[in-house]
């Protein structure tokens, strides 16, 4: 059999970085095929090559459809057969489903006017061939998001794609949603499409992939046959560490109540949340994205307020009417998004440090005090082992790792009681989320309340005394680790629909 | 009727403001409810319709555009010099100058916008000030009045002597603001670059990814609002029998708000034709109602104010949103 697409000695440098090195990677006819690495190994470029939205190094050799190139245009690549779902899907929301569907029937093609019975029906047969249906004339943005993800899958198969590139797409879906998914994925085999799959799932896609190509750092480690794989392997190819990870007993000293909410509700964000967090105890809250988690972490950071319901810091009421408020009263919070709105990405390490505490570093009634600002960067980059070169380069030039270290190392200057950690290893390797989560657990050994927010149950299984499941807006089940299976936790969580 | 309230829940609104407002307006003037006056309305706002088309397009492209009604202006002194040098022109000759002659002043903004990455509301305002500026400079604020007779003559198409002796006439903006009105729903709905505008308008980044042609996009939807301002300037001028270098500055934002009324959104991506052409109407409703009950014409401007921020804040949040918003200010 001849592949669908094969790349040889693929390269690419962006400004002196090699994000990838020689890759050679070849997919099938009809084969589901795993792309797997950690954050940054080069999945995502190796991705926009093929499709052409970015050029390979010369040298570079892409055989599609019998034809060889160096290079590909974004519409030379969907001409030949290249389907790519991207993470963000890149629909138009406020246009209609059939729209979203058969746009690329008329952008590219010399079409000079639409037809919109026509384009009816080139959603419909789409759909049908695909065996899902759609109310063709909603808008895009009325649909939920794995509704969503089925738009854009139909889309390029109107360019009739002979191989689809699926970007992370279980990401936000419940299990039953992964699991329709995956049948879509089997209707487009069968029909000789192949399919290569991008995800951080492991488990799922071990459970539907033929073969898996594994990068790491920009390299090739190997292709592998999905049946010789088994999740630790796969990990432990994708990292090059063996970790084997250990439950975190439940809190056993009965210490003093730092937090506890009682009924607190927002309309259309969470409704009659209860919960306590003790001094030292690490809470998790697990739920899938849309499930409320941000919203709820929002207000207890006093940057949304509760509608109902009280919030109590030691014992004491507390209505916040900013974040300001619930800083002075003890809360910090490392925010999901660190890119935009976690650090200053152009200012400098120590700048993005001391940012939290410029208020203590004063001298003479208002001026900065350079010389305790240091001592408090020091501190902090001491205390949590962040690798860097020099405080004064911007904190973009760290790894995800480090990156994180100085967003939770800015609010611990704060000297908080509670700290909110808002998915912590986004964008940051498997290799270095341990020390993330190194980090929390000698924080909470020193007294620091922890509320860790995640979607991924293995980071609040192993590393939670309790874990709260969280799921439409309410909370609807408490776990503790160390008298849980591991699966019983997943099942609830991944099981059940938002 | 459910589902058209449904599908198209602004134009609905609008449609029923306009009947609130005309059976209140008829209860103070008898004159109000006749074909009179319905043919005046529509020949009063047949000039601003033409700018609103052109606005929306761009509106939907996720642009806007400060500087059409000074455009207007600057082609309708363009216009002038290049007809009597032409020895004089008529009608077709004065469509296709006037269009001409604005397409190019729009293509100057869509290449600012392109090219030079500058976000559209900013180089508008600036080739607002240049345009009106330079016209000023230039024409040392002197008007125009010795317009050739085909330009000034007044064209009834359709008239009809009512029982009380008086004229229901309709007149050629009237004809010409039919015609934009419908080219600009055919462009949006029907021709491929127009679903390409709203795509673009809609999800920029997405719609670059599947190929669509940025630069014909911008280009196509600054030139519309060029050429609708140009034509929109020679009916005018027809209207006025004059050009006047301020007559139309500070129109710019009274057709902003009728459009954005209209359901227009100004992140881009969304409007009709239909609720752009209500918007307006509504608009010349209320300040038709205004000068009927004697109020003066200081408090329309404020009214414009008040509506293009309620049209903002409502395409922004929706009712139910501000609903509990509003909730919790009050249980605070």
């Amino acid at each position: 059999m001849i592949p669908v697409i094969q790349c040889k000695n693929v390269s690419k440098t962006f400004g002196g970085v090699r994000a990838l090195t020689n890759i050679d990677f070849e997919v099938m006819p009809g084969e589901v095929h795993c792309l797997a690495g950690e954050n940054g190994c080069g999945k995502s470029t190796l991705i926009k090559i093929i499709a052409g939205v970015c050029a390979a190094d010369p040298g570079a050799k892409l055989s599609l459809m019998d034809q060889e190139f160096e290079t590909l245009s974004p519409a030379q690549a969907r001409r030949l057969g290249v389907g790519v779902i991207w993470q963000d899907h890149a629909l138009f929301p406020e246009m209609s489903v059939a729209e979203n569907i058969a746009i690329e029937s008329f952008v590219g093609s010399n079409a000079k006017f639409v037809r919109h019975r026509n384009i009816e029906d080139v959603a419909q047969k789409v759909c049908e061939r695909l065996g899902v249906s759609f109310d063709l004339n909603a808008k895009v943005k009325t649909l939920p998001i794995a509704r969503r993800q089925l738009v854009a899958i139909c889309r390029t198969l109107v360019s009739d794609a002979r191989i689809v590139f699926m970007d992370e797409p279980t990401s936000s879906l419940t299990r039953t949603e992964t699991q329709h998914l995956l049948n879509v994925v089997r209707t487009l085999t069968a029909e000789n499409v192949a399919v290569v799959f991008v995800s951080h799932r492991l488990v799922e896609v071990l459970e539907i992939a033929d073969r898996v190509t594994v990068l790491r750092d920009g390299q090739k480690v190997g292709v592998y046959d999905a049946s010789e794989m088994s999740l630790a392997k796969l990990t432990e190819k994708m990292t090059g560490l063996t970790i084997t990870p250990a439950v975190v007993g439940q809190n056993t000293n009965d210490n003093d109540t730092v937090l506890e909410v009682k009924n607190i509700s927002r309309a259309g964000e969470y409704k009659d949340i209860c919960f306590s967090i003790s001094r030292g105890e690490v809470v998790g809250i697990i739920g899938l994205l849309g499930a409320g988690r941000t919203e709820l972490a929002l207000s207890l950071f006093g940057m949304t307020r509760p509608e109902l319901g009280q919030i109590y810091i030691d014992g004491k009421v507390v209505n916040f009417r900013s974040n300001q408020d619930a800083i002075a009263a003890g809360i910090a919070y490392v925010s999901e998004d660190r890119l935009s709105l976690g650090l200053v990405q152009a200012q400098s390490i120590e700048n993005n440090l001391a940012l939290t505490v410029l208020d203590k570093t004063l001298v003479f009634g208002g001026l900065l005090s350079l010389k305790k600002k240091k001592e408090i960067v020091d501190h902090w980059i001491d205390e949590l082992d962040v690798k860097l070169g020099n405080v004064s380069d911007a904190i973009s030039t760290l790894s995800g790792g480090n990156q994180q270290k100085i967003a939770i190392a800015k609010w611990l200057a704060t000297n908080p009681k509670l700290l909110i950690l808002d998915a912590p290893t986004v964008g940051v390797d498997i290799g270095a989320r341990e020390g993330i989560f190194k980090i929390v657990r000698d924080l909470a050994n020193k007294g620091l309340s922890i509320l860790l927010i995640s979607d991924e149950v293995s980071e609040v299984y192993f590393n939670c005394n309790r874990v709260l499941h969280m799921s439409g807006g309410t909370l609807r089940r408490e776990f503790i680790p160390a008298c849980c299976d591991f699966s019983e936790m997943e099942d609830a969580v991944y099981g059940t629909d938002i | 009727m459910a589902r058209i309230f449904k599908t198209h829940p602004i134009e609905t609104w609008l449609l029923v403001l306009i009947i609130v407002a005309s059976v209140i307006l008829s209860a103070f003037s008898e004159q109000y409810l006749t074909l009179v006056n319905a043919f005046d309305l529509v020949n009063s706002i047949s000039i601003n319709v033409i700018f609103a088309v052109g606005l929306l397009v761009v509106l939907i492209s996720g642009g806007i555009d400060i500087s059409f009604a000074v455009a207007a202006s600057v082609v309708q002194y363009l216009a002038f010099y290049a007809l009597s040098y032409l020895g004089g022109g008529n009608w077709l000759i004065g469509f296709i100058v006037a269009g001409g002659l604005g397409i190019m002043l729009g293509a100057i903004n869509a290449g600012l916008i392109h090219y030079f990455r500058v976000i559209s509301i900013v180089v508008t305002i600036a080739t607002f000030n240049v345009f009106f500026g330079l016209l000023m400079f230039l024409t040392k604020g002197v008007s125009l009045y010795d317009l050739p007779d085909w330009w000034t003559n007044r064209i009834i198409v359709f008239e009809r002597e009512m029982a009380s002796g008086s004229w229901a006439e309709l007149t050629l903006p009237a004809v010409v603001m039919f015609g934009a009105i419908s080219a600009t729903w055919f462009l949006i709905t029907y021709t491929s670059i127009g679903r390409q505008i709203y795509a673009f308008g809609d999800n920029p980044e997405g719609a670059r990814r599947i190929g669509i042609n940025v630069v014909a996009v911008q280009f196509i939807a600054y030139g519309w609002m060029g050429m609708m301002a140009g034509i929109g300037g020679l009916m005018q001028a027809h209207f006025m029998q004059e050009i006047v270098p301020n007559a139309l500055i500070g129109r710019e934002l009274d057709v902003l708000a009728a459009v954005v009324l209209g359901g227009a959104a100004l992140g881009g991506g969304r409007g009709t034709v239909l609720g752009c052409v209500l918007g307006v109407l509504l608009m010349a409703i209320i300040q038709n109602g205004l000068n009927l009950l004697g109020v003066t014409p200081f408090a329309f401007k404020a009214i414009v104010g008040v509506i293009l921020l309620l049209a903002i804040t409502l395409s922004n949040v929706s009712f139910n949103e501000l609903r509990v918003g509003l909730r919790m200010e009050s249980t605070q």
